[in-house]
């Protein structure tokens, strides 16, 4: 299929990359069918997470491994059972980045990670009670802490 | 909505298996006591009311490339 995309003009969309969201995201519950857009063989940790059913919704995602060492994600049995999980090398865990005007200032959500689990493309954002994380994490002081690695 | 009044101590039962028991009553604070099977998630409104004004507002974030964030890294 053919999405009309804000970010990517044009784009065409594989069935077997569609990625399905059964409750939507929080504030996007109607939003089921997303893809993970990003450059061939780019090594860029920032990738898009595109809404299928709306081009003009796209999340900006990080691997979280990216700039923070040692995160911890529980992944309770009811959302193991809703993504099929069998396997947890299947699950592939992202961080929603907002970007304010100043781009050096943006942020990632470790507080609620969105988890796919690669083998059955079903995905859905964890709602983690985890006081160690929050909503707003500079990345870039992350990255530093990191010792920039 | 349905509404039930409930001294300390005393529960209200739904759908057979979770049992909410109002724990402790102090001015305008309850402590709330929750037996629900597993797959039963629960979780403090605010706490998703919160996650959907973050989502609300990356979805908002200033339009830049992914190169662009990336340069900012200084890979």
């Amino acid at each position: 299929m053919v999405l009309k995309t804000k970010n990517f003009g044009n784009i065409e969309i594989n069935e077997e990359d569609i990625i399905s969201f059964k409750k939507g995201l929080p504030g996007f519950e109607s939003y089921r069918r997303f893809a993970i857009l990003h450059k061939v063989d780019d090594e860029n940790p920032f990738k898009w997470l595109q809404s299928v059913d709306d081009g003009k919704v796209a999340f900006v995602i990080i691997n979280p491994q990216f700039f923070k060492d040692h995160y911890e994600i529980k992944v309770d049995p009811n959302t193991s059972d809703e993504l099929e999980i069998e396997d947890i090398k299947d699950v592939i865990v992202y961080s929603i980045v907002t970007i304010p005007e100043e781009v050096s200032k943006m942020t990632a959500n470790l507080k609620a990670p969105v988890i796919i689990n690669a083998k059955k493309n079903m995905g859905c954002q964890l709602v983690m009670d985890d006081e160690r994380y929050g909503f707003r994490h500079l990345i870039l002081d992350e990255f530093k802490k990191m010792g920039g690695k | 909505m349905l509404v039930l009044t409930r001294k300390r101590n005393e529960s209200i039962i739904i759908n057979d298996d979770i049992e909410i028991t109002v724990i402790d009553v102090q001015n305008d604070q309850v402590r709330i006591g929750i037996s629900a099977p597993k797959n039963v998630s629960i979780f403090r409104k605010e706490l998703y009311e919160q996650i959907q004004e973050e989502n609300r507002k990356a979805v908002e974030s200033k339009e830049v490339s992914l190169d662009e964030l990336k340069k900012g890294l200084k890979l």
